[in-house]
C-alpha cells in the first residue's frame, strides 16, 4: 500500500504544514520528568501534522486518521428531539455552522431551529485536517447526509417494526416518523429512547438529491446571528475565565534574531508578574495587558540579528534561486511548445510578479491557555485544531489524548490561522503560572509581522496564437507563489506548465485561493493582449478557445448582466473582464473602471461576476462569500504589499497596509449558478480569483497602459 | 497612578482603579466585561473599538478612560433596551450585513452615531462616515443597506 502522502503533495504552496512550529522550546525533559516521572514522558521529534482527511471520493483517497463510522459520533438526537451534530471544521465567518446545520436538517427529516452544531473541538469532534481548501461543503455535506441518512432508516425500522409493516411504507419528516396507511405517527425523541449511537449506517445509504432537498438550498439566515449583533457571541479574545492572566511576548527587533545577553532581574522584581524565558523565547503573565507589556520593557536584551532579502530585490531573488526540481508534480506538458509558437501568427511573452500580501483577520491570533496538572486546554480561533493539538502536545511532551484545543466561532482567517503559534505561546506562558488560565492577544503589529504572508511570485508566460484566434501554444512557469490553478483551462495543443520552488525569504503560508489568484492575474492578463493582438473581443476570444461548458456558463451570464460589450461614454472608461476555474467551481469577471484623465486616480466602478460551485446549500450566505471575497480582492488586487528591509516589515499598521474600505466599494452585482445536478463544491476562494485581472484588463482598455504587477496602482488608486 | 473613576456604562454608574491614561477599550473589555467592544489595531484605524461618548461614535482605544469620566458611554451591550434590538441592531440582523461579525459591534455603533447626527443620510454621507470601520469580510454592500433600511426604520417610529 501507498504510504500516506502529504496534503503538500497536491499544494506545495501551503508552506506553513510543512514549516516547524515558530517556537521550538527547550523547555523538556527535566521539568517532565518532574511532573510525570521519568517513565511516562514522551520524548516525541516533531512530527509531520498535515495528517489529511478525504471523505470524498477522489483520485487521492488518502487518509491518515480514520474517521469514525459510527452515527454516535457525528450526530446525536436527544430524548428531547434536540440534534446535535459534531463536526471538526471551524466557523471562521464563512457561514458553515448555518450551512451545515441545514444539511443535517434536510437530510434527517427535522426543523433547522432543532439542530446545534458542536464545531471545532478536539475532544468532542470526529478528527479533522482542517478549515481550508473549499473542503468543508465537498467534503461534510456528503458525510454528514450519509450519517443523517443512516440514522432516519434507523428510526423508520424502529417504527416499522412496532407497527409490524414495511419499512418501505413509512416516511419521515419534521421529526417523526409517519405512517400514511394508518396515519400513525411517532416522533424521532420517542424513537431514540434506545441508544442507537454504536449502529454503523447501512453501506448502501441513499441520500437526497438536491432536487429533493426542502431545507438546504434556502436563503436561512446566520445561526446565532442575534448574539453578534448583540456583542454577546464570545470570540476566544472575549473569554475571561476566573483568575485568567494575561500574556505578553518579548518580539525580537527582526526575524530569525537570537538573545545575545539577557537580564530580566528589574521584570522579575515586579509584582504579580511571571518571566518565561525558554530559549529565544520571552514571555510575561500578568494581571493587566499593560502590566505584563511593562515588565517586558524592564528587561535588558541584546539581540543578535541576521541580514536578510529585502523587499525591493525580491524578484530578483526568487527568479535566481529557483530550486532544480524534477519532480513530476511541479511540471505538466503536452505537444511542444516550439512547433506551437512556430505555427502562431503573433507570439507573446511576458512576465508578471506577485507581492506578498497578509491576512489581517479583524480577530488577531490570540489563546487562552489553561494548565490543570499534566492537561492542557486551548481555546483558540485557528482553522486547524487538531493540527494545534498536536504541535502542542509536540511542544509539551505529553499525549495528545491530554491536549483539548476548542475553537470558538472565530474573527475571519482567510487561510491565516493554519498555525499553532498564538496557542504555543499563551500555553508555554502558562505552564508557569501555577494553572492559572493566559490569554494572549496579538497586537495588530505583531499580526502584521509574525503571521504568515500570501508568499510573492514570478510568473513568466509565452504564448501564441493563430490568425483565427486559436491559442498555438501555452508555457507558463511560476516561481515560488504556488501550484492552484496554474494549469491553463483553455485548449492549448502544446503547452508547458511547471511550477518554481524557492527557499522562503518571509515566512509564507495559505491565502484565501492560494496561487489561484497570481496564476489567474497573469493567465488572464495574457489572454486578453492576446485577444487584443488577433483583434477579437476578449469574451469570444476564450469561447473560442474553450471547450469546458461550465466554464463558458459563467463566462455567458457574466457577460449578459454586464452588458458585453459595452461602448465607452466618456473618457476615462474602461472594461475589462477574466474567468477560470478552481476546486470544483467556475467564476467570471467583469470589471469596469474609470481613470481620471488629469490626476490619473483609478477607481472600480462596477464589478459584476457569475459564480458556479454545483448545487447551491444556501444562497444568501453564498452571495455574502462571493461578494466577500471580490471586496477582499479588490485589496491584493489594487494595493495591498508588504513591504520588507532586512527582517522587518516596514508597514505593520492599518495606516501603511491599505485595505478596501467603505469608498472603495463599486456597485457589485453577482449571479448565482445553481446546478442541481452537480454535487456542491466549496466557494471560499473560486469568487476572488479572477478580481485582479479583471481591473487590470479595464485598466488597460481605459489608457492602453498594461499593468504586469500585483498590487496594480500600490500609490495611485 | 490608578485612582478611583466614575463612569457612566450603558446607563449605569461605575467606579474603576485605573491610570487615567489607560485607554478606555481596556476598562470595557478587561475589567468590566463588556467584550461586545472588540480590540482591532489599538490605532484607531480599524473602527472595531467604536463606542459612543455623548451619543457620538469614539474609538476606545484612543480615548484615556479619564476622558471618559464626564460623559455617558454607550456599547453595543447598551442597545437593547427591554429586550428589544435597537433598530440598526435589527436592521443589520434583517440584512445578514455580517460573516465573520467581529466587527459588527464596532460598524453598530457607528451607524447609530451617524444616525443619531443624520437621520437622514445620503449613500455618500453613509460611505464618509463608516470610513473608518474596517470589514475584512467585505460585507460593505450589505452593512450601507442596513444602515439605510434603519434610517427608514427609525424615519417611521419618528412620525
Amino acid at each position: 500500500m501507498k504510504p500516506a502522502l502529504d496534503w503538500m503533495d497536491l499544494e506545495p504552496e501551503r508552506y506553513e504544514f510543512r514549516a516547524l512550529p515558530m517556537h521550538q522550546f527547550a523547555l523538556g525533559r527535566r521539568d517532565f520528568v518532574k511532573i510525570f516521572g521519568a517513565g511516562l514522558a514522551v520524548f516525541a521529534v516533531v512530527k509531520k501534522t498535515a495528517a489529511m482527511q478525504e471523505t470524498a471520493p477522489g483520485p487521492h483517497g488518502f487518509h491518515t486518521e480514520e474517521l469514525p463510522k459510527d452515527i454516535g459520533a457525528w450526530l446525536h438526537i436527544g430524548e428531547d428531539g434536540k440534534v446535535t451534530g459534531f463536526v471538526g471544521k471551524a466557523e471562521i465567518g464563512q457561514n458553515v455552522r448555518t450551512s451545515l446545520s441545514q444539511t443535517l436538517a434536510d437530510e434527517l427529516g427535522v426543523p433547522f431551529e432543532s439542530v446545534h452544531l458542536v464545531l471545532a473541538d478536539t475532544a468532542l469532534t470526529p478528527f479533522d485536517a482542517g478549515t481550508f481548501g473549499s473542503r468543508s461543503t465537498p467534503t461534510m455535506t456528503p458525510q454528514l447526509r450519509k450519517m443523517a441518512a443512516a440514522a432516519r432508516s434507523i428510526l423508520i425500522e424502529r417504527a416499522a417494526k412496532q407497527w409490524s409493516v414495511s419499512p418501505d411504507k413509512l416516511a419521515a419528516a419534521d421529526a417523526k416518523v409517519s405512517d400514511p396507511t394508518s396515519g400513525k405517527s411517532l416522533s424521532y425523541a420517542e424513537l431514540v429512547r434506545e441508544d442507537i449511537g454504536k449502529e454503523t449506517p447501512p453501506p448502501d445509504e441513499h441520500t437526497k438529491p438536491a432536487a429533493l432537498w426542502t431545507i438546504a438550498g434556502k436563503p436561512i439566515p446566520k445561526v446565532d446571528a442575534r448574539a453578534f449583533v448583540t456583542g454577546s457571541h464570545r470570540y476566544s479574545t472575549d473569554l475571561r475565565p476566573e483568575g485568567m492572566l494575561y500574556g505578553k511576548v518579548l518580539r525580537p527587533p527582526s526575524f530569525g534574531a537570537t538573545i545575545a545577553s539577557y537580564d530580566d532581574a528589574a521584570a522579575k522584581a515586579m509584582a504579580d508578574v511571571v518571566i518565561v524565558r525558554d530559549a529565544d523565547f520571552v514571555g510575561a503573565a500578568a494581571p493587566t495587558a499593560a502590566a505584563a507589556e511593562a515588565a517586558l520593557a524592564k528587561i535588558q536584551v541584546q539581540w543578535k540579528e541576521v541580514p536578510q532579502i529585502s523587499g525591493k530585490d525580491i524578484f530578483a531573488y526568487l527568479k535566481k534561486n529557483a530550486e532544480p526540481s524534477k519532480d513530476e508534480r511541479f511540471r505538466k506538458a503536452k505537444g511542444t511548445v516550439s512547433d506551437g509558437l512556430e505555427k502562431a501568427a503573433h507570439k507573446l511573452e511576458s512576465s508578471y510578479t506577485v507581492a506578498y500580501i497578509a491576512h489581517a483577520p479583524l480577530e488577531p491570533r490570540a489563546a487562552l491557555a489553561q494548565w490543570n496538572g499534566g492537561k492542557l486546554t486551548v481555546w483558540m480561533g485557528t482553522q486547524r485544531p487538531f493540527a494545534v493539538r498536536d504541535d502542542l502536545a509536540d511542544l509539551f511532551h505529553i499525549a495528545e489524548k491530554d491536549v483539548r484545543v476548542i475553537v470558538p466561532d472565530t474573527g475571519s482567517a482567510y487561510g491565516g490561522k493554519h498555525t499553532s503559534d498564538a496557542g504555543l505561546e499563551a500555553a508555554r506562558i502558562a505552564r508557569a503560572t501555577s494553572g492559572r488560565p493566559v490569554k494572549l492577544i496579538w497586537t495588530r503589529q505583531e499580526e502584521f509581522t509574525w503571521a504568515y504572508f500570501r508568499p510573492a511570485g514570478v510568473i513568466e508566460v509565452k504564448s501564441g496564437v493563430a490568425a483565427d484566434g486559436k491559442l498555438t501554444a501555452w508555457e507558463f512557469h511560476n516561481y515560488h507563489s504556488g501550484m492552484s490553478a496554474i494549469e491553463t483551462p483553455y485548449d492549448v495543443a502544446n503547452q508547458l506548465t511547471q511550477y518554481h520552488q524557492v527557499p522562503l525569504v518571509l515566512r509564507s503560508g495559505s491565502y484565501r485561493g492560494l496561487a489561484a489568484t497570481a496564476n489567474h492575474f497573469a493567465r488572464e492578463t495574457q489572454m486578453d493582449a492576446l485577444a487584443r493582438a488577433v483583434s477579437m473581443d476578449p469574451v469570444q476570444f476564450r469561447l473560442t478557445n474553450l471547450s469546458d461548458a461550465r466554464m463558458k456558463a459563467v463566462i455567458e451570464a457574466a457577460a449578459k448582466a454586464f452588458g458585453w460589450p459595452k461602448s465607452k461614454s466618456e473618457a476615462g472608461q474602461g472594461f475589462g473582464m477574466a474567468a477560470g476555474y478552481e476546486k470544483g467551481s467556475y467564476v467570471a469577471t467583469f470589471a469596469e473602471v474609470f481613470v481620471d484623465p488629469k490626476t490619473k486616480k483609478v477607481r472600480v466602478t462596477k464589478l459584476v461576476e457569475a459564480f458556479e460551485c454545483g448545487a447551491v446549500v444556501n444562497p444568501d450566505g453564498l452571495k455574502n462569500q462571493v461578494v466577500g471575497a471580490m471586496i477582499q480582492g479588490m485589496g491584493g488586487a489594487l494595493f495591498e504589499v508588504i513591504q520588507f528591509e532586512n527582517g522587518r516589515i516596514t508597514n505593520p499598521h492599518f495606516a501603511s497596509y491599505r485595505v478596501p474600505r467603505f469608498r472603495d466599494v463599486p456597485e457589485i452585482e453577482t449571479i448565482l449558478l445553481d446546478r442541481k445536478d452537480i454535487p456542491s463544491a466549496g466557494a471560499g476562494e473560486t469568487p476572488i480569483m479572477a478580481i485582479a485581472p479583471a481591473i487590470g484588463n479595464a485598466y488597460y482598455d481605459a489608457t492602453s497602459i498594461r499593468l504586469t504587477s500585483l498590487p496594480l496602482l500600490p500609490s495611485t488608486s | 497612578m490608578a485612582g478611583s473613576l466614575q463612569l457612566e456604562i450603558n446607563g449605569r454608574r461605575v467606579s474603576v482603579s485605573y491610570p487615567p491614561e489607560t485607554p478606555l477599550l481596556y476598562v470595557l473589555r478587561d475589567e468590566l466585561g463588556l467584550t461586545g467592544t472588540k480590540y482591532g489595531c489599538g490605532e484607531g484605524m480599524c473602527g472595531a473599538c467604536t463606542v459612543l461618548i455623548g451619543g457620538t461614535a469614539r474609538r476606545s482605544c484612543q480615548i484615556p478612560v479619564s476622558a471618559a469620566a464626564s460623559r455617558p458611554v454607550t456599547t453595543i451591550e447598551g442597545l437593547e433596551k427591554d429586550g428589544a434590538l435597537h433598530p440598526v441592531q435589527q436592521a443589520f440582523l434583517d440584512a445578514g450585513a455580517f460573516q465573520c461579525a467581529y466587527c459588527t459591534s464596532g460598524m453598530i455603533m457607528s451607524s447609530v452615531s451617524l444616525l443619531n447626527a443624520n437621520p437622514h443620510p445620503t449613500r455618500e454621507q453613509i460611505v464618509q462616515a463608516m470610513q473608518g470601520n474596517v470589514c475584512r469580510c467585505g460585507t460593505h454592500p450589505r452593512i450601507i443597506e442596513a444602515i439605510e433600511k434603519a434610517a427608514g426604520q427609525m424615519q417611521g417610529r419618528a412620525k
